[in-house]
């Protein structure tokens, strides 16, 4: 158990009497990239959101890395994490938005350093150091001082990656890190994001890319209406889907 | 070839055509003109103005102290007033409905009933509490004293006054905070922020931008609604006015007085917020508005080249 970096089991989600997720089991070993495919409307970005208990679930179990993810269980029971422990257990998990998030009031820098200071107490020389490594890593060394409104969408795109690595977590979570970008901006996004793979980071990526999905991930998983509808490597869910669902949406974004 | 298409053409002539008239501006002028002279006539020949009256007051030591006094009230009270106001805005958008609830309770009360009639009511607060004791609740007190003697005539004007302004700053102060996109505080939750940090941080610095503008206005009313603690004897810039007109009788004068104070330092309250809003506009918006002086020194410039008025 101790490899899976996530393991749902069973989950569910709703809103008021709308549920988006019908029972997911789902799975994520340590190291191991996973694309999330799937029509708008289908889930994938609620159960992205439930991973780092930005969304409630209302039942099944989630785990990361191990741990109940937002409860804590003692024999039968689960009691709810305080504020401070639901917030303390994301600082272990990165999130890349849609809408990139910026801080708006902040230099690329000061995004960056900010959670590192003020979350973590890191020592300012140090966290400023890191940030400006990671400003590199994402080929933004020179825009440091800028702020968020002064760069292009990639760039800005580029920082938010930065500014969640900056917390040196163990999972990357990416809510379609590209679908709000110019389609000129989107190589240099997933340049970035394909580094960040190599590397050995952990990755939920949920995209419609699916050439990226298919260079990348190491498990392709297609949702639909709240449900798992199929999962495997991406030779086989993308070049060979074995479900008509799979099929119809492959052809309608390939 | 695209280059040959410019080059080859040369630039059409400048249009150069005759203004549309307005002649219904000159009519306007005609009329305003008229009126304005009436108003003149009435300051200068009626005897009642009683302008030498007006002048020996303007600067009586008197009305300047009423000034001072009405400026530290404003302050002080707005001051107080913010600082409740981002309190019981919090309050009101936190989770825990009793928090919610007492911040709920606290705006209809004070948002429902008149200022005047609170000024009254915690001037005469001593008539209910007769003393202000620290000490086990329902039990033993440690240290009492009476509420005359702790709640002076300043005071208890600085109760009233920054204790309804709390009430409608938080209202501002609320809108401030629900203007800011709601991705915000998930970002900074899904850095590990708590939700203090995040208000602290991420949220209010962002939400200056709404605050900004309506507070101003509210500093505006507060110069202003200073005059309603006159009622309970607080000797601001009315009461002083008050108390020289009800030993001479010369009400209309002093009245004018006053009015050129409080015209005076709302104007400068006025040039002093375009400065402010200007400063906390700068990030949102591309271009920063023009300053007075150099919208005058476009229109200068303007006129030079149309004639003004044509």
């Amino acid at each position: 158990m101790s490899a899976l970096m996530v393991d749902a089991q069973r989950v569910h989600k709703n809103f008021g009497t709308n549920e988006v997720l019908k029972g997911i089991d789902f799975e994520v070993a340590s190291g191991q990239v996973v694309c999330l495919l799937g029509p708008s409307g289908s889930g994938k970005s609620t159960f992205l959101r439930c991973i780092n208990h930005l969304e409630k679930i209302d039942a099944g179990r989630l785990y990361v890395d191990g741990e109940l993810v937002g409860y804590r269980q003692d024999g039968d029971k689960l009691y709810e994490l305080r504020e401070k422990d639901v917030a303390t257990k994301r600082t272990e998990i990165g999130m890349v938005f849609q809408h990139f998030n910026l801080f708006p009031h902040m230099t690329a820098l000061g995004n960056i350093v900010e959670a590192p200071i003020r979350v973590k107490g890191e020592g300012k020389a140090e966290v400023h150091e890191r940030a400006h490594e990671l400003l590199a890593k994402v080929g933004l060394a020179d825009r440091a001082k800028a702020y968020p409104r002064q760069l292009s969408g990639g760039q800005q795109q580029r920082v938010a990656i930065a500014r969640a690595l900056a917390m040196r977590p163990k999972l990357m979570l990416f809510d379609e890190p590209t679908s709000a970008l110019d389609p000129e901006l989107v190589g240099d996004v997933l340049a970035v994001m394909r580094d960040l793979a190599r590397s050995g980071m952990t990755m939920i990526v949920v995209t419609h890319e699916i050439g990226f999905a298919r260079e990348v991930a190491d498990t392709v998983v297609f949702m639909d209406a709240g449900v798992v509808v199929e999962s495997g490597p991406p030779q086989e869910v993308i070049a060979n889907p074995q479900h008509q669902r799979t099929k119809t949406f492959l052809s309608q974004v390939l | 070839m695209a280059s040959d298409l410019d080059t080859a053409r040369e630039r059409p002539e400048t249009i150069r055509a005759v203004p549309v008239r307005h002649p219904w501006r000159w009519v306007a002028l005609a009329v305003i003109a008229i009126f304005v002279a009436m108003f003149v006539h009435l300051l200068v020949a009626n005897p009642n103005f009683d302008w030498p009256t007006v002048r020996k007051y303007l600067f009586d030591p008197l009305i300047l102290r009423g000034v001072w006094m009405t400026i530290k009230l404003t302050l002080l009270s707005m001051a107080i007033g913010i600082i409740i106001g981002i309190v019981v805005a919090v309050m009101r958008l936190s989770s825990n409905p009793i928090v919610a609830g007492v911040a709920w309770l606290y705006v209809w009360f004070f948002r429902g009933t008149p200022l005047l009639v609170q000024i009254t009511f915690w001037f005469a607060i001593s008539a209910l509490i007769k003393t202000i004791s620290i000490g086990v609740p329902f039990g033993p007190s440690f240290w009492s004293k009476p509420t005359n003697s702790l709640i002076t005539l300043f005071v208890t004007a600085l109760l009233a006054l920054s204790l309804n302004e709390g009430a409608y700053m938080s209202e501002i102060v609320r809108a401030g905070i629900l203007a800011v996109d709601e991705g915000q505080t998930e970002a900074a939750h899904a850095l590990g922020m708590t939700r203090l940090q995040t208000m602290r941080r991420i949220v209010l610095p962002q939400a200056m931008r709404v605050i900004v503008p309506p507070t101003g206005n509210e500093v505006n009313n507060m110069l202003k609604n200073t005059a309603l603690v006159s009622t309970i004897g607080m000797f601001e810039l009315l009461r002083s006015a008050e108390a020289i007109f009800n030993a001479n009788y010369k009400t209309i004068p002093l009245l004018i007085d006053a009015i050129f104070w409080y015209l005076l330092m709302t104007s400068a309250w006025q040039v002093l917020q375009f400065y402010i809003e200007r400063y906390y506009g700068r990030g949102s918006t591309r271009a920063t508005s023009l300053t007075p002086i150099q919208k005058a020194k476009l229109m200068f410039a303007g006129m030079q080249h149309h004639g003004g008025i044509s």
